[in-house]
């Protein structure tokens, strides 16, 4: 069954996206779409940035004690490579991890105050209305399935990715928070299950970034040049889900 | 609905806006890697201080969650068991304090005895609960008669550490002059006759071994073994 257009929410992309059309060659018209205001593409950026120097850090310091039980006796967990490490020492990355979390966590806020200030959430957060979506997009990237039509500026697997990044930007905010803090706030321990879980948090919330940012790249990559120019200057050319 | 626009869009300005992010690149050009990153985690220390809460207590635990004393880790940076004379050994505090001179560890026990479960945790990641007792470092630096407003204690050690720490956390009820650990005066490894113990820090920060406390308002050159290696100074929980 289809909502119909009045009982549907704000979610159609002209309420969100500002439009441009220009006369093109040939006369032709040219149809854009603002898709990401700055405070967007400066937080994707400095989060992409920041995120990988959270990431090689991290491993470095996890390396120090790579293990997530006692330290007596102690039974490694894995050994990450130093080639996907920075920092050299225990205390270098320290340095380049309490550096950047002020980056990465500046740049969440300035992105979440601006989704929720302007409503802009709406275009990327992934509700339950989504959720029938996903399977024909899964079907059509990975399976040969046939292209949905796009009304959006996001698909329903694109909002699922991207609300899933929000959540893993959270668990590691949270949980670095209650490493870094646990005994001023051990109540934020005691939320995440007690302190012998919260490096398995923190180390979690790594691994999904991880299985998150290949995938991210290959979609660009594949079907995405036009997105990604779009989230350097924030215009998306011929959107499919403007009409001409 | 936003109102239409009927020209090309400025993408080229739009895309300039974002140069400013270049500057995150100065962190990888080491001259200036050291004097940012070392600005990042003076940053991070001087928030740690200003969310300090002197008179907030960290998680207490049972006797249940208390790990065994043979798997209480031993850690040390030179030797486990520095050359000590035990029985000529007495604390020796200087600096803004109205009773300077030498403490010996009977005038330390005679103070109010705290015992605390308290967790201890590494730097390096991992942690375990220990059972410790002590005096309270803040009943001893009134007992030598310490300036109240005096910011930093400095100690140093038989194996030649040395930390410091703010008035803040030196006031903090759990932390202690620790002389016992698992009911039993502290063995050589963890510390003899004397250490720091402080559940709102790292373990780098509780120094072992203590020769000499001074109360003081500069901090010494040596601030902090590791810290002045590279390691946070502050190294707060």
């Amino acid at each position: 069954m289809k909502p119909n257009a009045a009982a549907r929410p704000a979610t159609s992309p002209a309420d969100v996206v500002a439009v441009a059309r220009w006369p093109g060659n040939g006369g032709a018209t040219e149809v854009a779409a603002y898709e990401h205001p700055l405070y967007v593409r400066v937080a994707h950026w400095l989060t992409a940035i920041t995120l990988v120097i959270m990431a090689a850090s991290g491993l470095r310091i996890f390396l120090a004690f790579p293990s997530f039980g006692d330290k007596l006796p102690q039974q490694d967990f894995w050994h990450p490579p130093d080639a996907i490490t920075i920092g050299g020492w225990l205390g270098g990355a320290l340095q380049w991890h309490f550096t950047f979390m002020w980056l990465f966590a500046g740049s969440a806020l300035v992105y979440l105050v601006g989704q929720l200030g302007s409503g802009r959430y709406r275009m990327v957060l992934f509700v339950p209305r989504d959720i029938p979506g996903v399977w024909p997009m899964v079907r059509h990237y990975f399976l040969r399935g046939p292209k949905p039509p796009a009304d959006q500026p996001y698909n329903p697997l694109q909002k699922l990715a991207y609300t899933t990044t929000i959540l893993l930007g959270a668990l590691s905010l949270v949980s670095g928070v209650a490493l870094y803090k646990s005994a001023q706030l051990p109540w934020l321990v005691a939320m995440l299950g007690g302190y012998g879980l919260v490096r398995g948090w923190h180390f979690f919330a790594l691994c999904g970034f991880a299985a998150f940012i290949p995938g991210h790249l290959v979609m660009v990559a594949i079907h995405g040049w036009r997105n990604f120019t779009a989230m350097l200057t924030g215009w998306k050319r011929d959107p499919e889900y403007v009409k001409r | 609905m936003p109102p239409p626009i009927v020209r090309p869009p400025r993408t080229r300005r739009e895309l300039l806006k974002l140069a400013p992010l270049l500057a995150v690149g100065a962190a990888a050009y080491p001259p200036w890697r050291d004097r940012i990153l070392g600005g990042g985690v003076r940053f991070s220390d001087w928030a740690s201080a200003r969310t300090f809460r002197s008179t907030h207590l960290a998680p207490t635990y049972g006797a249940a969650d208390v790990v065994p004393f043979e798997r209480f880790p031993y850690n040390y940076y030179d030797v486990l068991e520095p050359n000590i004379d035990f029985a000529g050994w007495s604390l020796k505090v200087d600096g803004l304090v109205s009773r300077p001179g030498t403490y010996g560890l009977e005038q330390i026990r005679r103070l109010p005895k705290i015992s605390q479960n308290t967790r201890h945790v590494c730097v390096e990641g991992w942690d375990a609960i220990g059972s410790f007792a002590g005096a309270r470092l803040g009943d001893f630096l009134d007992l030598a008669g310490a300036d109240p407003q005096a910011r930093y204690i400095a100690v140093t050690c038989a194996d030649n550490y040395y930390e410091s720490i703010d008035r803040a956390t030196a006031r903090q009820p759990q932390t202690l002059l620790c002389y016992e650990m698992y009911g039993k005066p502290l063995d050589r490894g963890h510390g003899a006759p004397l250490r720091l113990q402080m559940p709102t820090t790292l373990g780098y920060k509780q120094a072992k071994y203590l020769m000499t406390l001074s109360v003081v308002n500069e901090l010494p050159a040596e601030r902090s073994y590791w810290g002045d290696q590279g390691y946070s100074w502050y190294g707060g929980l």
